[in-house]
């Protein structure tokens, strides 16, 4: 679900629907709220592999959103440690499959492959970025976190997240909007 | 002789690893301050001001800056009058990596490169030993994170090439690398020497404070027209776009084979962790 905002930053919440994402545009300021759920990339291949298996994933991907983090162990009576995103590049040979099969939303940090880029726009999705290296301001929007699948892979499990107000940037919009480009052209000289 | 225990080295290593962890060091904070100042786009602005904010959770917290607490890379200056016992003083310092690790409640991140399997303590750690004048031990940790490594590079260029050639490949790394190593970066670089020095040096470089000049007056000119030049290529704090895509570009050189030109960048994030403790 999404609301504009009185100073035009968009109020999201998961799970994110294709209407949803047709409202965002690339350099647009998001405060997500909701559950999302965790994946680096050893838990991207495998994802993947259950998919091509058509094996059950360890949750349901249509309207998620997946954030690529691999967080800090937790103190006592915390629910999270430093949480910011890891870059997102590495995750590219498997996040077209992920979108075809319904995968909403990523959040991660840096620049994306082509193929991702057309998965967003051919099957609706949208790529986030949160602030790269601010994993300790991050890890105060996060209300709890839970180990759901791939418990071995210590940071690299996949968590159940529930988030509060997170800050996010739209990089990559449905319409072929890039951040990375776009807002860099601005500055360059 | 001064005999230093083992003991004594894993204590002091567990502390500086926790710590440096936590605490971004005041040249850092003085240069996010002042890159505020210089920023001219207002999403630019705000990350930096969202950085700072960070830097003070950490700190107040006592959680790590950054998620990616890194390999833990440690640069030890051994004092030849000094006389380690009790035991190896590389198990010494892996034993302090782990222990830190683990009661810092930081983030295990080395793993075989095969199987990509955790090794679970976060050692073995990358230890680089320098023998000098004395009896202290010095120690300087640096948790190194993974997405600023992945943007380094060395190279071999040939003599031909000369300072235009090395400028083009340190500016052209550091546009390729866009967003992807968290800018502002601080950019590290290695001149002369072999392929692996030129490497070790331009991580060397990174360690020196940010806003001191070179003593070198030829390479702080280098530094200060590359680090302009950077700052014109658009790319901005997190790559949204802005003025401030670099803190500083600090060079080491050396001198190097009558055939060869190696250059080597290390490219530092804005979560820049390094701290020394001395024994």
């Amino acid at each position: 679900m999404i609301d504009r905002l009185e100073n035009g930053v968009f109020r999201v919440e998961t799970p994110l629907s294709t209407e949803d994402v047709k409202t965002l545009s690339a350099g647009d300021r998001v405060i997500l709220y909701g559950v999302i759920y965790t994946a680096r990339d050893e838990a991207h291949r495998r994802l993947v592999g259950l998919l091509q298996d058509s094996n059950d994933l360890p949750f349901e991907l249509r309207g998620q959103v997946i954030y690529y983090v691999g967080p800090t162990p937790a103190r006592p009576g915390r629910p999270i440690g430093s949480a910011g995103p890891t870059t997102s590049y590495r995750m590219d040979p498997y996040a077209p499959e992920l979108i075809a099969h319904g995968l909403k939303g990523m959040i991660g940090k840096g620049r994306r492959s082509n193929a991702v880029k057309d998965a967003i726009k051919r099957y609706k999705a949208v790529y986030f970025a949160a602030l790269g290296g601010a994993g300790a301001l991050i890890s105060k929007n996060i209300l709890s976190a839970r180990v759901i699948a791939y418990p071995e892979l210590g940071p690299e499990a996949i968590y159940r997240m529930e988030v509060e107000g997170l800050g996010l940037v739209v990089i990559n919009d449905i319409h072929g909007g890039d951040l990375y480009t776009d807002g860099v052209k601005e500055y360059r000289k | 002789m001064r005999e230093i225990h083992v003991d004594h080295i894993i204590d002091a290593l567990r502390s500086l690893v926790i710590k440096a962890n936590i605490e971004l060091g005041d040249d850092m904070l003085n240069a996010l301050q002042d890159a505020i100042n210089r920023e001219e786009s207002p999403t630019g602005r705000e990350v930096l001001k969202n950085l700072l904010d960070n830097a003070n959770i950490a700190r107040q917290d006592r959680i790590p800056i950054c998620q990616d607490t890194g390999l833990a890379v440690v640069f030890v200056e051994i004092g030849q009058e000094v006389h380690v016992i009790g035991g190896l003083i590389k198990d010494a310092i892996n034993e302090g990596v782990r222990q830190g690790y683990k009661d810092g409640y930081l983030r295990m991140s080395t793993c075989n490169p095969f199987t990509r399997k955790n090794i679970g303590d976060n050692t073995p750690a990358v230890i680089h030993f320098d023998i000098v004048r004395g009896d202290k031990l010095k120690m300087t940790f640096v948790p190194k994170g993974g997405g600023s490594e992945n943007m380094s590079r060395a190279t071999m260029l040939t003599p031909a090439s000369g300072i235009d050639g090395i400028k083009k490949f340190v500016i052209d790394l550091v546009d390729r690398a866009g967003p992807n190593p968290c800018p502002p970066t601080i950019v590290g670089v290695g001149i002369g020497g072999s392929i692996e020095k030129a490497a070790l040096i331009a991580k060397k470089a990174i360690l020196r404070p940010v806003g001191s000049i070179n003593p070198d007056p030829f390479l702080a000119r280098l530094e200060a027209e590359w680090l302009d030049d950077i700052n014109r290529l658009g790319i901005g704090p997190e790559g949204f776009g802005g003025r401030v895509t670099s803190l500083a570009v600090h060079i080491n050189s050396m001198p190097c084979h009558i055939a060869s030109l190696p250059v080597a960048v290390n490219i530092q994030c804005h979560a820049s962790r390094h701290m020394e403790v001395e024994l």
